[in-house]
């Protein structure tokens, strides 16, 4: 199935008819019905299956082949037989005449370094110089199979693609010199990027095969040998990411970079408030202003408004800067909407809160919580509180668009181009496959740019304009235009059994939800978001209940790196070591003592199941030992139990799984006589299964618990009258160096279980983390993100 | 008329002093290497050297970088063999990679005054540079590593 987050929201595709791209009104909750069966439809266990493919020299593949290239396709099956008339090629590796091997590169790169490591596999099982390998990036096509880089799932969904298509176009490659020798196949073989026939000593480039290699049958999966990972020279070993010269030289491009030949530069003024309209314009001043061309008034969004532009007016000038200038000219009178108008955040978080205050829609249930939980004579309440965040990525989205003649190309930083295909084409009016998109690099996402709003605007200018349109978000317009991180309140209550275990947990929480992105008005999280933390506590407590509350959304609700995760960890772990205090143990020890023994969590068993991130549960179980293992590791690492806390200083530890990867983190705090921290240490453990680039995982681990840093103690962004407060990094901080961590140990654990998620799961457990090192440091309590508004001295 | 030069290259500027410097820079020079993050001087991602000084070309208008000399990222080393480009390398420092060149000119224009920084002259000198990926620890590391392999050349 197709998606926008990992292999979990709806792509426009699978929507109900008309939703797409806005054009009609949303329809009734039965058909969300429907989009909700499409959201979570178990995936079928994936095939691979590869067959030759001819290169359209005009068309799809043409950008990244010389002519006459010999490409293999990947393909991705469903095992779903209607599917297989469809199958979808995820990954191309093509062979130029000269030899020179061409791999395609069909996710997005920001950052994880995703571009490298899956062309990587490919290399690796071909076995050719990897050094002589040119990676090109994919322009977006349903081919590839999903490109929608998001979830944590670039190298889980893809690895086993890319060492299929390797290990193909070598079989082939040996199959071809065989045959032109006229020796027995199986004494061919392809080492380092040439065939040898060792008993005659002749030896072949690829160049000198590619033509006969084409013409040969593709073999089936049972045919191919596949390396040992013992002769793995890429795999698991250091390999720089491909882009790292030209972006220490500058040379790199990104969405921001990137220009046409007699462009135009649009700045565009929109709402201030939610879902509002524009009553009338005057643009006699900015049009005065040297350098601006003209105005144009874009359309907003019509419900559901999914990713569509939210509307306003551009202003289109021969420079960035002319642009800025004269859209600060304009003058603007909106028609607020009236219902949004009035969102405030202090007055919200009452009424979350509310919401979690009384019962909400049970995601699971085990045994009788209220029963144990009266019974019970050691027991806590708490509340916690997260805001709403911003994703922030140090590029602002930008976006060229081209249109001419009925299609459009474009050039943006995106995470999905093929969403980018239904938004601008649904926006214009036209096919999907009317749009094509170049992805340049990324200047971070972190799920804002899974969101193409941005290039729609582009798309729809240029349209307008007869030009190339370059739309430049400034990062003001980043920071109020976001698809935001939900602001969520949670509501616990536990009970600690005479043996000193969790007997009974009551956890709720509420938040405004992603659905109400695809569904105007939706108050409940989608499934994938109630999955993410919420009724996926692996404890073995006998008495437990999980419940979602209503929320209302005021601003476009979107997902950023780790989504619900973040909040559900930071409101369960915190509780979690308060408990232990209560118990008078640490929560090193009340945690693994509450977790059981080694087992897999069965959550059909308490009426619900494990979203999973859409995996089976055969394949990703709910593995406690795992949840154990880097919990105790990492205990071990940081000297946890032995540390002295107090006197300003403490350390505080977390342990989740998300992602279907298991990390524990732990973080020694130091807290001056005036409240300012400081980060000295962090120490991860993360269990993420087989590894393709440690160096790269260790990267993401690292740079998650900055991100988490910045998330747990200064991340926040409010709403006042139906506007966001914040508009910069003065007002909406991130953490700078001596914020940050100032050595982060990251343990990566040998594994040989499936390849798991690396981007993500670093997030969560940095906030409990923290608060939990603060309490150990300064006796305070912190339930309320972001840390910095309590006074810890 | 405002007179500067570019990488060692005499540029003439007619319009407007009031244009940041940045946008001269990308959008007519098409030096893409300096980007733009913020444009309130807040993140670091435009830095460039003036007159050797690292400086935020967003907030640096053209008027004010008259006559003096610039140097981007692209004219830092032609072949990216500075010893911070050398020590990124070598440390794999960048994720996405949209902040580094900001960071590199920083670091760069840091060495140049203090062959030795310490821990806290690093952080200090830093400080205005923004990572949202969380490349700190490494590109703390990767100007020490640069300190070293310059030999204290000044």
């Amino acid at each position: 199935m197709k998606c926008t987050f990992g292999t979990s929201f709806p792509a426009p595709e699978n929507l109900p008819a008309g939703a797409a791209g806005g054009i009609q009104q949303s329809s009734t909750g039965g058909s969300f019905a429907g989009l909700a069966a499409a959201v979570y439809a178990k995936r079928d266990d994936l095939k691979v299956s590869i067959e030759n493919v001819s290169v359209d020299r005009r068309g799809f593949l043409g950008t990244a082949f010389a002519a006459g290239a010999w490409v293999l396709g990947a393909n991705i099956l469903s095992g779903n037989a209607d599917a297989a008339a469809s199958w979808q090629p995820s990954v191309y590796l093509g062979f130029e005449p000269n030899g020179t091997v061409v791999i395609t590169a069909h996710r997005s790169e920001m950052g994880t370094g995703s571009r490298t490591s899956l062309p990587l596999v490919v290399a690796e099982e071909l076995d050719v110089d990897w050094t002589k390998v040119r990676v090109e990036q994919a322009i977006g096509d349903k081919r590839y199979g999903s490109q929608n880089t998001d979830g944590s799932c670039s190298v889980r969904d893809f690895v086993d693609a890319m060492h299929q298509a390797g290990a193909t176009a070598r079989f082939m490659l040996e199959r071809a010199a065989a045959q032109k020798w006229n020796v027995p196949a199986g004494e061919v073989t392809l080492t380092n990027g040439v065939v040898l026939h060792a008993a005659s000593k002749r030896r072949a480039t690829l160049g000198e095969l590619v033509s006969v290699a084409a013409t040969l049958p593709v073999p089936k999966r049972e045919e191919l040998r596949f390396k040992p990972p013992s002769e793995y020279r890429y795999i698991g070993k250091q390999v720089a990411i491909v882009d790292q010269h030209k972006i220490v030289t500058g040379a790199a491009i990104f969405g921001q970079d990137m220009r046409r030949p007699g462009m135009l530069y649009a700045s565009i003024e929109r709402p201030p408030v939610y879902d509002s309209r524009l009553r009338s314009s005057d643009d006699s001043e900015t049009l005065k202003v040297k350098g601006v061309r003209q105005t144009v008034q874009i359309p907003g969004f019509k419900q559901p408004h999914m990713f569509q532009q939210t509307g306003g007016v551009a202003v289109l000038a021969d420079s960035t800067w002319a642009a800025m200038q004269g859209r600060k000219k304009l003058k603007l009178d909106w028609e607020l909407n009236p219902e949004h108008v009035s969102y405030s955040s202090p007055a919200y978080k009452q009424e979350i809160f509310g919401s979690v205050h009384k019962p909400g829609k049970v995601v699971r249930n085990r045994g009788n919580f209220d029963g144990a939980f009266a019974g019970v004579s050691r027991k806590l309440e708490a509340d916690y509180y997260a805001p709403m965040l911003a994703h922030a990525p140090m590029e602002p989205p930008a976006a060229v668009a081209e249109y001419k003649d009925g299609k459009v190309e474009v050039w943006a930083p995106v995470q999905d181009p093929q969403s980018v295909q239904q938004t601008v084409g649904a926006a214009l009016g036209v096919k999907p496959e009317d749009v094509t998109c170049n992805v340049t690099l990324l200047g971070g996402g972190f799920g804002r740019k899974s969101k193409p709003d941005f290039v729609a605007e582009a798309a729809l200018l240029s349209k307008a304009t007869g030009k190339p349109v370059k739309v430049v978000f400034s990062r003001e317009d980043d920071i109020r235009n976001d698809f935001y991180h939900a602001v969520a309140a949670m509501h616990m209550k536990g009970g600690i059994d005479a043996a000193g275990k969790l007997d009974s947990l009551l956890f709720r929480s509420a938040f405004p939800p992603i659905a109400s992105t695809f569904q105007a008005g939706a108050e409940y999280g989608l499934d994938l978001e109630t999955g993410m933390g919420l009724n996926e506590v692996l404890f073995d407590v006998p008495h437990m209940r999980s419940e979602n509350g209503p929320a209302k959304n005021h601003v476009r609700i979107g997902w950023l790196r780790a989504v619900c995760h973040n909040f559900h960890a930071f409101a369960l772990h915190s509780f979690m070591d308060e408990l232990a205090q209560l118990n008078g143990t640490n929560y090193v020890d009340f945690f693994l003592k509450s977790l059981g023994p080694d087992r897999h969590v069965d959550l059909t068993k308490d009426g619900t199941k494990a979203w999973n991130n859409d995996k089976s549960v055969d394949e990703f179980p709910l593995d406690t030992g795992r949840l154990r293992h880097v919990l105790e590791e990492c205990a071990a690492r940081s000297g946890y139990a032995k540390y002295t806390n107090g006197k300003g200083r403490g350390i505080g530890i977390a342990a989740h799984r998300s992602f279907l990867s298991y990390i524990a983190t732990a973080v020694e705090v130091h807290v001056d006589a005036k409240g300012g921290v400081t980060i000295p240490n962090v120490w991860t453990v993360a269990d993420i299964g087989k590894v393709v680039m440690p160096d790269r995982v260790r990267a993401q681990f690292e740079g998650a618990a900055v991100f988490g840093t910045s998330l747990a103690m200064m991340g926040e962004i409010t709403a006042e009258a139906g506007r966001i407060v914040q508009s910069n990094f003065h007002n909406y901080p991130v953490a700078r160096m001596k914020e940050s961590p100032r050595k982060i140990d990251v343990k990566i654990v040998d594994s040989k279980e499936r390849h798991a998620g690396a981007g993500e799961p670093g997030v969560p457990v940095m906030a409990p983390a923290i608060a939990a090192a603060i309490f150990a440091a300064t006796g305070k309590r912190v339930r309320e993100l972001p840390i910095k508004r309590t006074k810890l001295v | 008329m405002i007179e500067i030069s570019v990488n060692g290259k005499g540029r003439k500027f007619e319009g407007d002093g009031d244009v940041p410097l940045l946008w001269y820079l990308r959008d007519e020079l098409e030096l893409t290497g300096t980007k733009f993050g913020c444009g309130m001087g807040l993140c670091g991602a435009c830095t460039v050297h003036l007159n050797g000084e690292a400086v935020r070309s967003c907030v640096t208008t053209l008027s004010s970088a008259a006559g003096k000399k610039i140097t981007t990222i692209e004219g830092l080393s032609p072949t990216g063999t500075h010893p911070c480009q050398v020590a990124w390398e070598k440390l794999n420092v960048a994720q996405c990679g949209y902040c580094q060149c900001g960071q590199i000119m920083q670091a760069a224009a840091l060495l140049a005054k203090t062959p030795r920084p310490t821990a806290a002259q690093i952080d200090e000198a830093m400080d205005g540079n923004l990572c949202r990926c969380g490349t700190y620890t490494r590109i703390h590391a990767a100007i020490l590593e640069a300190s070293k392999a310059a030999g204290g050349v000044k």
